[in-house]
């Protein structure tokens, strides 16, 4: 009988090779290996020659595939397993396809799916508010609703929050994206080649190298292209240059919310010299530019590394005694502590991963199982903390910019050499499929890259880790005070704009 | 108390003295591109057949930096010969159209509307609204209340609610699903009200050009009033734009 196989990440496959099961075997073998532990990665659909076809990821300890024909109905997967409540609300509503019994049937980014079937959500288009819908209600004499967004009080992305609450007792807090939604896998799927890079690193900015990673990885992949050791080590500098400066703005912005304000400001101007620093590398604070099919266009060469060596030389200690400040301060563990937890048992329901997953016991961490780049050649210790809450989050955001701040220094005590790439988009093979993950610092980014029979894109998949951990914030907000929201949705500091698409 | 004077003393003073002198960036910054007219056309139509933006009009011998992300593909391609990318960071204009440059851009504090120099030039609320945008150009508007940039100085802040602000930046290429929120909110600002475009996305749709779910620019929907272009813009363009423009 033709089962799930493993692939490896990053590992090229032709499409014909993906095990095609009937459906009913697709649907129990995929519900056996999540109720035994496994995780979903992607589960997505796509059309080949007019015919709709389920394409599924799952991760144990390996990494694991399989396809079958879409029905236009089925039995939803998620009435019987949690994890995949939010792939199957995405095919919904991308393809029109209704997942019978589905527990949660809602909209995820409040457009028309795209083979102009009958809207599954009876959504009416023509509307330009996605807020048009029904949110959940809890019913009572005492119960109030806060309705919060799109447009928030800060300069942030634009999201809706709707909390049920008795008090300040949150019940029940509800979380409407789609309002970032641009069409980006859509437009990965009709674009000239050469503007893949750039759409990959903007679908998310602050994510730039994690998901060119992803596009730049699956490129080489099924186009044979060799990436030398310069590369390898350059890509992963600013991966890690990435998770730095993110963690250490969240971490100043978390103690903004508790009103400690000096480390938030140190933070602040810290987070700032980090981009710089992913400047001083490729031109740009975000690292856009940098990574392309083959390599880098930017190398490290004696005198950006004496520099890049320095800068940090300098920030590490700055860094080190701000967090100090931070977590040997008794007000600011009085606000963490206990504050928004996300049992291990939730979070394995909800797929969690990343930083907010490892806050909750879940190890996972795609630089240790699957590691890309330079990572095999690295130390990237575990860091699962068991409480859950906003201090084990930001604990974890604590122990990876230390562990960050080492693996950098490690990678630059000697010359890095790379021929650096004009960034030319190679050309795909025909009717072949790759699978690629990325640590990024929110956590496992993924792409799913598979062409037709003429080397063409036939379906871009894009998954950010906020597409898991959205429902991560719902789920701490329950029984938390609403006040408690601004410090709990910073230590998750989820993507829009990731998510949306 | 005592760590937290410590790390006090330890941080400094680190507040930079723009605009009065100008911080040094990293060399491989990618500013306002420096064009030679005299480049050969063949290379030309090179760096426009290279750019991702389509950004490069080979007639005209004009880059569109509302389009441009300043990848720096055509300065690469033509090694140097048609374009290179200065350290200038100074690039923000009153006009879309003066964003189509040959490397030269108008002084922006003569071309801004005086009106709002004498109303907003000792101060100036702004309100933030993302459409669509990557969060980029909202990570680097949100560093400016750092103390090395520290906006507050000139008068200048992101203020919470739009009645409370002169005028709404924009980021993002103005998303379908964005579009009622943000006339909402252009709407509950009072007038005489001021519109910011912030980044190449809100300009011209920036990286996602030509995706139906998204507005073929901001000027589509509501007057632009001034243009800061960039993927994202450096802090200090932003500065630059601001302070020029209302100073």
């Amino acid at each position: 009988m033709k089962t799930f196989i493993p692939i490896s990440n990053g590992g090229p496959m032709l499409r014909a090779d993906i095990p095609h099961l009937p459906f009913d075997t697709f649907r129990t073998q995929a519900l056996d290996i999540v109720k035994n532990g496994g995780k979903v990665v992607h589960f997505f659909a796509y059309e080949d020659s007019g015919i709709l076809k389920f394409l599924m990821v799952l991760r144990t300890h390996e990494l694991v595939v399989a396809g079958c024909d879409a029905p236009e109905t089925y039995l939803s997967l998620t009435s019987e397993c949690d994890p995949f409540h939010l792939f199957e609300r995405e095919m919904a509503e991308q393809y029109g396809i209704r997942p019978q019994g589905h527990p949660w049937l809602k909209m995820v980014r409040y457009h028309k799916n795209i083979r102009n079937k009958p809207d599954v959500f009876n959504n009416d288009y023509t509307q330009d508010i996605p807020g048009a819908y029904d949110y959940y209600r809890v019913d009572g004499d005492d119960i109030h609703e806060v309705a919060v967004g799109p447009v928030h009080a800060g300069v942030i992305e634009p999201g809706h929050f709707r909390f049920n609450c008795i008090g300040e007792r949150v019940l029940h807090l509800e979380i409407q994206l789609g309002y970032q939604h641009r069409g980006v896998e859509t437009l990965l799927q009709q674009v000239t080649p050469k503007r893949l890079p750039i759409l990959t690193e903007n679908m998310a900015g602050d994510t730039t190298i994690g998901h060119g990673l992803c596009m730049a990885q699956a490129v080489e992949a099924l186009a044979s292209v060799a990436v030398d050791d310069g590369a390898k080590i350059i890509r992963t500098i600013a991966l890690e240059l990435e998770r730095l400066a993110n963690h250490i703005g969240d971490l100043g912005a978390l103690c903004m919310d508790v009103a400690f304000l000096p480390p938030a400001n140190y933070f602040g101007r810290i987070r700032g010299d980090f981009l710089n620093l992913s400047l001083l590398l490729c031109g740009n604070r975000f690292g856009k530019g940098l990574v392309r099919p083959g390599g880098v266009r930017f190398d490290l060469n004696d005198e950006v590394r004496k520099t890049l060596t320095d800068r940090i030389v300098e920030l590490k200690p700055q860094v080190e005694h701000v967090l100090d400040l931070i977590f040997s301060a008794s007000t600011v563990r009085a606000r963490f502590e206990g504050c928004g937890r996300v049992s291990r048992d939730d979070a394995g329901h909800l797929g969690l991963v990343g930083p907010a997953g490892r806050a909750s016991g879940l190890a996972y961490d795609v630089r240790r199982w699957f590691p890309t780049e330079w990572y095999g050649y690295l130390k990237v210790p575990e860091n699962p903390k068991p409480s859950g809450d906003v201090y084990a989050r930001a604990l974890v955001r604590k122990d990876e910019v230390l562990q960050s701040l080492e693996m950098i220094q490690s990678l630059i005590d000697r010359p890095v050499t790379t021929r650096v790439v004009e960034g030319r988009m190679p050309t795909l093979p025909p009717d072949s499929l790759c699978v690629t993950l990325n640590e990024a610092w929110r956590g496992e980014v993924s792409h799913a890259l598979l062409t037709d029979d003429t080397g063409h894109i036939l379906r871009y998949k894009v998954k950010d880790p906020s597409f898991h951990n959205w429902n991560g914030l719902a789920m701490a907000l329950r029984d938390t005070g609403i006040s408690d929201f601004p410090l709990n949705n910073k230590s998750f500091n989820l993507s829009y704009c990731g998510f949306d698409l | 108390m005592l760590s937290v004077l410590k790390n006090r003393f330890e941080q400094g003073y680190r507040t930079c003295n723009y605009p009065k002198e100008t911080p040094a960036v990293f060399p491989r910054y990618r500013g306002r591109p420096d064009i030679n007219k005299d480049a050969d056309h063949s290379v030309i139509q090179a760096c426009a057949d290279a750019c991702p933006q389509d950004a490069i009009d080979v007639e005209k011998k004009r880059i569109d930096m509302g389009r441009c992300v300043f990848c720096g593909t055509c300065e690469r391609v033509s090694g140097g010969a048609f374009v290179t990318f200065t350290d200038d960071f100074e690039i923000s204009t009153a006009q879309r159209a003066d964003l189509l440059t040959d490397g030269t851009l108008p002084d922006l504090a003569r071309h801004s509307k005086q009106h709002f120099k004498k109303l907003f030039g000792r101060s100036l609320q702004l309100r933030q609204v993302s459409a669509g945008g990557c969060n980029a150009c909202e990570a680097d508007l949100n560093v400016l209340a750092t103390p090395f940039f520290d906006l507050a100085r000139f008068g200048i802040n992101f203020v919470a609610s739009p009645r409370h602000a002169d005028a709404i930046v924009v980021t993002g290429p103005v998303s379908r699903n964005m579009k009622t929120a943000l006339l909402q909110t252009y709407e509950a600002v009072p007038e005489p009200r001021v519109v910011i475009a912030v980044g190449s996305c809100p300009i011209t749709g920036g990286p996602f050009y030509g995706s139906p779910k998204i507005a073929p620019g901001l000027e589509s929907i509501l007057p632009v009033d001034l243009f800061i272009p960039g993927c994202p813009p450096h802090p200090l363009t932003n500065l630059h734009g601001l302070l020029r423009f209302f100073k």
